[in-house]
């Protein structure tokens, strides 16, 4: 790919300058969290010298959904419908399984209008990532509970909400999830580093980022306000990422002090162990401390479940190594005889 | 109750030959319950007349349900080669006692009635004759048990029917050979019952009737298959890549097809690598949105659903058509609203698919009505979606996709794939993009793919309001120029899509107007209008946008019959809003009982609004234009009272 700076400016491995992974400007709130990931997307994509024209990125309805316009500005992308990107996504992706996927949603837009899709899109193991931009609330209808929202939670123009929270996490290793993780848009370094092993994952990879609405829910009695989420988050592990091309030789380490998890694809994920010795590759503990977690309003962040055994579903399909989008004409249409083979055995 | 067989309706007329039989023209109805395997021995029977070189069409009339309901197999023998349903069948197999009394009263005087021996009593006429076979006595023999009772109790009809009518042991082992796929254990079993029964039908039964099948030559190099079939066919001739789907009768049997061709014609072979992914979907809302993305990645890429799954694609449906995203949808059309009548066929969803979407959206439709328009707008759909960049509708319905039907051969496609105006990363370079500009005039933007490399090719694609370079807007003009631009498209369309097949008679001051499954009925339904002093033209629309042939034909005939199988005539309602100037032509002729049509229905329906016509028919045209809108009202208001009497 040909670089679009000048010399003077810093470029990555494939030559790109950090600008080269911007989109336009946001027209989000200012301060909005959403913003935040989208730098932290323009960051990371540079970092890791992706490739614009490999990325597709992905989103549904609603202020998050809007983002994928503010970031690599050199990729496709679709802004599809509320709550059904996962299915778009899925034959965006199995069309070119060679795509990376970045997929933004938010609470509304997965958790109420897109649960199904959603948890359907886990369940195939999609690859991709997919980035829930959590706030509790509808932004662009004006402060609507959403089904995120604590139960109990009141709001000026929504009440009291009366019902319990969907949690995304968990309805994710419901649904066979091998990378579910959740963070804090206030958290930029831990972003980044989920944001990168995500990219890293064989299959659907969730976030659950908890991005605080400035307009509408941002009172510090909100757990999903940024007051709240800067006293109480409570990170399971410190975060690194060391992707393969590196060839860094890790430090040694104590296994007392840092779990190692080598991914599919060879990148490893540094686990720095913090007050306890939290094992997410458990699935009935990610579970347990999950319920835990949501019953003491705790708020924990980090990689909270991961399992890369299962096949993406480009593997289930035998995908190889031309996507379906660029297969020769030959190859998907039967030559005459074929048919005229067929014609004679329905004589 | 009035399913499949129709006693006041009267007998059809059947020509008796100097022997005083009636050969290869009648009908042979076979009730029996639903999944108790009658089906392989109804398509025997079928399956050994079409080898036997006579035209035939087989209709399953059958319940919503697994096991235990009525079903009725209808198979017309017609030495003239129609296909179109009758009103009566002149041949009962009555082998559900639960419908016996119902099934023995719609047989015609001269009627046959082959029922199940071990029947105590069954209703008499005098007027028909029956023949008993003793169904135990053959099961017993078999020493079958439970569930493959059954299905053999089906083949001692058919062992019976055989010696009744004629009908080669032989041409019924090769249909079964067909059925069971060369698997000759399984065929010989069968072929044992069969035997029996023939053989027993031969020593004790004496034939009464006039009815017999007779050798013919009209079939040799045919085909027979189902119309869901030949569509997948296409499809897989039309290079499909990636298909996403929700199981919903009447189109459950397009995938099922579909599967196993793709499997079989292109299956991984040595390379391992596949060339297709199929998607068993969550819903219908899964199922097009995984289409549309495929779409948009450069898949060929298709669903297929009926009415009820169409109604949860309308969302996706109008992003398809606003972010211009190739896709083929197939409606497999059953009788709506709401579930309605899952398992009876119509033609209900016309405007609903042509107008799919909210704001102003406005869809191509094909209308196949033969399995080789099945198989040929199999492929050509992905060509249109392609070219147009834009969702294709092909609209089928229940007796074309899950009945079996003749037909030539197919034709290869004669032409190399069209995959429209897609840049590459060169070309980009070479001549600039912008996604939803007008370059050429004929409203068809220039696309690029995911993937493609070069920094300016990639775009975001949305629902949202967009300027050509696809960047959000709600500038007032960039919505109207581009919604201006998907309007110039479609007509761009009009010339496209298949045009409309017209047979002109000289003279005729009428004309049909048609299209999908209604042409059997209506092409026999010509030959007695004629015979009757009304010559009529016919014009079979093939696919929406209409052109302007459609235009053309309606102004060279005073009085047109648009002739479909919905209540409301969805297509005459597009063709009046489209040609305001000629709307006063128009009437509307619907039969939406969910049977499919008969030719006798059009033409009495056409004969009643015909006599209702002032005499004098031959007055110029310009007073004729004058009388028909004068008429009309009159002869709309006499035609839905004579529908519901009918």
């Amino acid at each position: 790919m040909e670089s679009t700076s000048p010399r003077s400016i810093k470029v990555n491995a494939i030559g790109l300058a950090q600008a080269d992974y911007k989109g336009l400007p946001s027209t989000l709130c200012q301060g909005c969290g959403h913003n935040s990931i989208a730098n932290q997307i323009v960051q990371i994509a540079y970092e890791l010298s992706l490739r614009p024209h490999e990325v597709l990125k992905l989103s549904g309805i609603g202020c998050s959904s809007k983002s994928p316009a503010y970031f690599l500005g050199q990729s496709f992308g679709f802004n599809t419908l509320h709550g059904r990107m996962p299915s778009l996504a899925t034959g965006a992706l199995i069309a070119n399984h060679h795509l990376r996927g970045i997929g933004v949603s938010g609470d509304g837009d997965t958790a109420s209008i897109g649960l199904g899709q959603f948890k359907h899109m886990v369940r195939r193991n999609v690859r991709m990532v997919y980035i829930v931009e959590n706030n509790g609330v509808y932004g662009l209808t004006k402060g609507q509970f959403s089904a995120t929202a604590d139960e109990g939670q009141v709001l000026k123009y929504a009440g009291t909400n009366e019902f319990p929270p969907i949690d995304i996490c968990m309805e994710a290793i419901l649904a066979g999830c091998g990378f579910v993780a959740r963070s804090f848009s206030g958290d930029a370094g831990q972003v980044r580093e989920l944001l990168k092993a995500a990219l890293s994952h064989r299959g659907t990879a969730v976030i659950d980022i908890i991005s605080p609405c400035v307009a509408f829910n941002n009172e510090d009695t909100s757990t999903k306000s940024y007051g709240y989420g800067k006293e109480h988050e409570n990170p399971l592990h410190g975060i690194g990422y060391v992707p393969k091309e590196a060839e860094i030789e890790i430090e040694p380490y104590d296994p007392g002090e840092m779990r190692v998890v080598e991914m599919h694809d060879g990148s490893l994920i540094q686990l720095r162990k913090l007050e306890s010795d939290y094992d997410p590759t458990d699935r009935l503990g990610a579970m347990h401390r999950l319920q835990w977690a949501q019953e003491k309003q705790e708020f924990i962040t980090g990689l909270i479940y991961y399992d890369d055994s299962r096949p993406n579903l480009a593997e289930t399909f035998r995908l190889g190594g031309a996507s379906l989008s660029t297969l020769a004409d030959e190859q998907i249409r039967p030559a005459q005889s074929v048919l005229d083979g067929l014609m004679n055995s329905l004589m | 109750m009035r399913i499949g067989l129709d006693p006041s309706a009267g007998p059809e007329v059947n020509e008796v030959n100097e022997a005083g039989l009636i050969v290869n023209d009648f009908a042979i109805v076979a009730a029996t319950a639903n999944g108790t395997g009658s089906q392989t021995a109804n398509l025997a029977i079928l399956r050994a007349l079409f080898k036997l070189g006579i035209p035939v069409n087989g209709k399953n009339i059958f319940p919503s349900n697994i096991q235990g309901l009525p079903t009725w197999y209808h198979i017309r023998l017609s030495r003239d080669g129609f296909t179109a349903r009758r009103h009566t069948a002149e041949i009962l197999v009555a082998f559900n006692q639960a419908t016996i009394l119902q099934d023995i009263q719609t047989l015609p005087p001269g009627g046959v009635c082959l029922y199940n021996g071990d029947w105590r009593s069954i209703p008499q006429r005098e007027d028909v004759t029956y023949y008993a076979v003793p169904v135990n006595e053959f099961v017993r023999e078999t020493g079958m048990k439970g569930k493959l009772k059954d299905y053999i109790s089906n083949m001692v009809y058919v062992g019976a029917l055989a010696w009744l009518l004629d009908i080669p042991l032989e041409r019924l082992d090769e249909a079964l050979n067909f059925q069971f796929k060369g698997k000759r254990k399984t065929v010989e079993a069968n072929m044992a019952v069969v035997r029996a029964a023939y053989d027993w039908s031969a020593t004790n039964l004496k034939r009464r009737h006039l009815h017999r099948v007779a050798p013919m030559d009209a079939t040799a190099g045919m085909i027979m298959m189902t119309g869901n079939e030949a569509a997948a066919l296409g499809a897989v001739f039309g290079g499909v890549t990636f298909a996403a789907w929700y199981p919903i009768t009447p189109s459950t049997s397009l995938i099922d097809a579909l599967n196993s061709y793709l499997e079989q014609l292109r299956g991984v072979k040595d390379t391992g690598e596949a060339t297709y992914a199929v998607i068993q979907a969550e819903d219908e809302l899964a199922a097009i949105g995984m289409v549309i993305g495929a779409g948009f990645a450069g898949a060929r890429a298709m669903t297929a659903t009926s009415g009820p799954g169409i109604s949860l694609m309308a969302e996706y449906a109008g992003l398809g058509y606003f972010a211009e995203v190739p896709a083929v949808i197939w409606d497999i059309q059953r009788v709506g609203p709401s579930t309605g009548l899952p398992t009876r066929t119509s033609q209900g969803d016309v405007t609903f698919v042509y107008y799919l979407g909210h704001g102003d959206t406005k869809n191509v439709i094909l209308l196949p009505s033969s399995l080789q328009e099945c198989f040929d707008f199999g492929y050509q759909a992905f060509d249109l979606a392609d070219l147009l960049q834009t969702p294709v509708y092909v609209l089928s319905d229940l007796d074309l996709g899950m009945n079996n039907w003749m037909s030539e051969p197919f034709v290869y496609p004669p032409q190399p794939m069209k995959r429209g105006k897609v840049l590459t990363a060169a070309d980009v370079a070479e001549q600039g993009f912008a996604r939803y500009k007008d370059i050429d005039g004929d409203g068809i933007p220039y696309r690029t793919l995911p993937g493609n490399d070069h920094p300016r090719a990639a775009y975001f694609a949305r629902g949202t309001g967009h300027n050509d370079n696809a960047v959000y807007s709600e500038r007032p003009e960039d919505w109207e120029s581009n919604m201006l631009r998907l309007a110039r498209k479609f007509d761009t369309a009009r010339d496209l899509v298949p045009g409309p097949v017209i047979d002109e008679v000289e003279g005729a001051a009428i004309g049909l107007i048609a299209y999908g499954t209604t042409r059997p009925a209506i092409e026999e339904a010509r030959g007695r209008l004629s015979a009757a002093g009304v010559p009529t033209g016919f014009m079979r629309l093939r696919a929406l946008p209409i052109n302007n042939e459609v235009e053309a034909f309606i102004a060279r005939h005073e009085r047109i019959y648009v002739i479909e199988m919905n209540r409301d005539g969805q297509v005459a309602t597009i063709l009046q809003s489209e040609l305001p100037g000629l709307s006063t032509r128009l009437t509307s002729l619907t039969h939406f009982d969910g049977m499919p049509l008969t030719a006798r229905w059009i033409f009495e329906s056409v004969m009643t609004c015909e006599t209702a016509q002032p005499a004098s028919r031959q007055d110029q045209p310009s007073q004729a234009a004058d009388r028909a809108k004068d008429v009309n009202g009159h002869s709309f208001a006499l035609n839905a009272i004579m529908l519901d009497e009918y």
